[in-house]
């Protein structure tokens, strides 16, 4: 065969290996009965669609999305000021910057979980950092909330939103923006009328990253949650694991997956209108 | 049944890379000895790889879809082995091939999820109760409620179990319903006593409660006998108490898989666990109970008397429930379960 249909095959045989086939094995579960002690009775039924629309699991779905939209929101919030810092800062600055926005990669995704356990809890160094400097007067535990669900995942995906957002901004014509000043524009404007839009490809693909990748995270909300912020990840995960409920579960995923793909399909428009 | 064909062959050929008679064990993290497996390779010449599963869950996650391969021997809580039973996962027990059984009490012979363990043999045992810092707290707890209903002192500073049966088991036991209740209308109401209870949570908590309570993070939470002796060997402070409205007898097991290549090195390393002196080592190495008569007959009176819960009768963990699979109504715990730690 010619040289690259050679070179894309064994790319393409792990996606349809290692992404096709679990993710129809997940169809056809989802159209499954449960055994009565876990496992699969091959019977055909709609009942797992049925229960998935519940309002129990749809609360879970918003609130999954919420949290997962915050962490969009702050990560994007604290990620464009710092890309654009590096973006301005002289070139070798620039890698030793992004080297540092890069290193916590270094570590293990669950020792950075773990360190803002370290971090948050009552007798941990922030609450006994606020009763040192007077600003309360007991120890107080900043864990198992909402929003130490959100801090971790923002800490967790602020680097992909930050590279990407850079790269956008790596992108863009000096050119434009001195037009931009030279017809009177104050840089505000020159911000959100040029320099926006013709980074939007970047903003997306760093939103879409954090995202997704939120939304179905089920290790944060674990560990950092405390068992009392249930997303739609760990409700997945309950379903395998302590139901053994695998047509519910699957439902449930196809549901999740169904989401993410729509997310993704929006990005990809959003990403040719800023062409 | 469904045969995830995908993955039991992926095992295969797992496994077959594995030495031939290299007994594959899975287990808790720091519940066996480590140089245990060591001990007993010496002894019979079969090496043992051993395999760690953080919860009951996750093992039977992993063992359902490849159908048992991959693995030898499991250790499992009791209602999990009898839905590993029900399943046809597991081999039947060749008495003849533990003689160590008699080592056993004979209460530990008439457990109610495998009379005369016939698919299960038991390894360590307890009751679920209350963990505390008796330093901090105005009178020592004696019931579920102190828990479920604490004072405003203990508000946000108070932990249970994360898993589902011994979530939802405190507020059964609490209302003096059975811990293998299946009556849907007192499901929803303990469902409904917990959801209120989550308001004063400070976590759900399986592993790090006992480091909480040292920490002095929390200073009541929910726990296992055994857990709570980890807490007392950091905090002579702490102490451990089975709330009055009772608790439940939980049993730790070893089971064998029915597609094990090395059925007969099995049953060598269970009888090996059931020895007197390894099962005394077993106790003051993990500080849990074993129903192992030889070997509680040995252990040193100081430990007990550090460790109260350790010298707790045979006829007296009886009194406690015995957990049992649920079949269809494990799928309703879940889901008060889910309600209950979604709610707000």
């Amino acid at each position: 065969m010619r040289a690259p249909t050679a070179l894309v095959l064994p790319g393409l045989a792990w996606l349809v290996v290692f992404m096709l086939v679990p993710c129809g094995l997940i169809l056809v579960y989802a159209f499954l009965e449960r055994g009565t002690y876990g496992g699969i009775d091959w019977l055909f039924t709609f009942d797992n669609f049925v229960r998935g629309v519940e309002p129990l699991y749809v609360s879970i779905l918003i609130d999954s999305a919420l949290i997962a939209g915050a962490a969009t929101v702050v990560a994007l919030l604290l990620g464009y000021p710092a890309a654009w810092g590096i973006a301005r800062a002289a070139p070798r600055w620039q890698t030793r910057l992004l080297v540092l926005v890069m290193l916590p990669f270094w570590s293990n995704y669950l020792i950075r979980t773990y360190a803002w356990i370290v971090l948050l809890n009552r007798e941990g160094l922030i609450s006994h950092g606020l009763v040192d400097l007077g600003v309360i007067d007991a120890p107080v535990s900043l864990l198992y909330t909402a929003p130490s669900v959100v801090v971790g995942l923002v800490y967790n995906y602020l680097p992909f939103v930050v590279l990407s957002i850079y790269a956008s901004l790596q992108r863009l014509d000096p050119s434009v923006l001195e037009a931009s000043e030279d017809l009177g524009a104050p840089p505000w404007r020159t911000f959100l009328r040029v320099v926006l839009p013709l980074t939007m490809p970047g903003v997306a693909a760093g939103a879409v990253f954090v995202f997704v990748l939120s939304i179905g995270n089920f290790i944060t909300p674990d560990l950092l949650g405390g068992g009392r912020v249930v997303m739609v990840g760990n409700l997945i995960y309950d379903q395998f694991l302590s139901a053994r409920d695998w047509p519910f579960g699957a439902a449930l995923s196809l549901a999740l997956i169904a989401i993410m793909m729509g997310l993704l399909f929006a990005q990809a428009v959003a990403t040719n209108r800023g062409r | 049944m469904a045969r995830s064909s995908t993955a039991g062959a992926l095992l295969l050929v797992a496994g077959s890379v594995l030495a031939d008679g290299t007994l594959v064990v899975s287990n808790w993290d720091g519940y066996m000895p480590e140089d245990l497996p060591d001990r007993f390779s010496e002894a019979s010449g079969t090496d043992v790889e051993i395999s760690f599963h953080a919860t009951n869950e996750e093992i039977m996650g992993k063992v359902v879809a490849s159908r048992g391969k991959g693995y030898d021997v499991l250790f499992v809580s009791s209602p999990f082995a009898e839905a590993l039973h029900e399943l046809d996962l597991l081999a039947p027990i060749d008495r003849a091939k533990i003689p160590n059984l008699a080592n056993l009490y004979p209460q530990a012979e008439e457990l109610a999820y495998d009379p005369g363990n016939t698919f299960s043999v038991p390894y360590a045992w307890g009751t679920t109760g209350l963990c505390y810092r008796s330093d901090r707290l105005a009178d020592a707890p004696d019931s579920w409620q102190d828990l479920l209903d604490p004072d405003e002192a203990l508000v946000g500073r108070t932990t249970m179990l994360a898993t589902d049966r011994w979530l939802m088991g405190a507020g059964l036991l609490a209302r003096g319903y059975s811990v293998n209740e299946t009556d849907p209308a007192r499901i929803e109401q303990v469902r409904d006593d917990l959801v209120a209870t989550k308001k004063t949570l400070l976590a759900y908590d399986d592993t790090t409660f006992y480091s909480k309570l040292v920490s002095g993070e929390a200073d009541l939470v929910q726990a296992w006998d055994g857990w709570c002796n980890y807490g007392i060997a950091e905090n002579p402070d702490i102490r451990y108490v089975v709330p009055k409205e009772g608790s439940d007898l939980w049993v730790d097991t070893m089971v064998i898989m029915k597609s094990s290549d090395n059925v007969d090195a099995a049953h060598g390393f269970i009888d090996y666990v059931l020895g007197a002196d390894t099962g005394q080592w077993v106790v003051e190495n993990i500080m849990y109970k074993v129903p192992n008569e030889a070997a509680m007959k040995n252990i040193d009176p100081a430990m007990l008397e550090s460790f109260p819960n350790l010298a707790m009768t045979p006829d007296e963990l009886m009194q406690g429930e015995q957990l049992r699979d649920l079949g269809e109504t494990q799928k309703a715990y879940t889901k008060a379960v889910t309600e209950i730690t979604s709610s707000r």
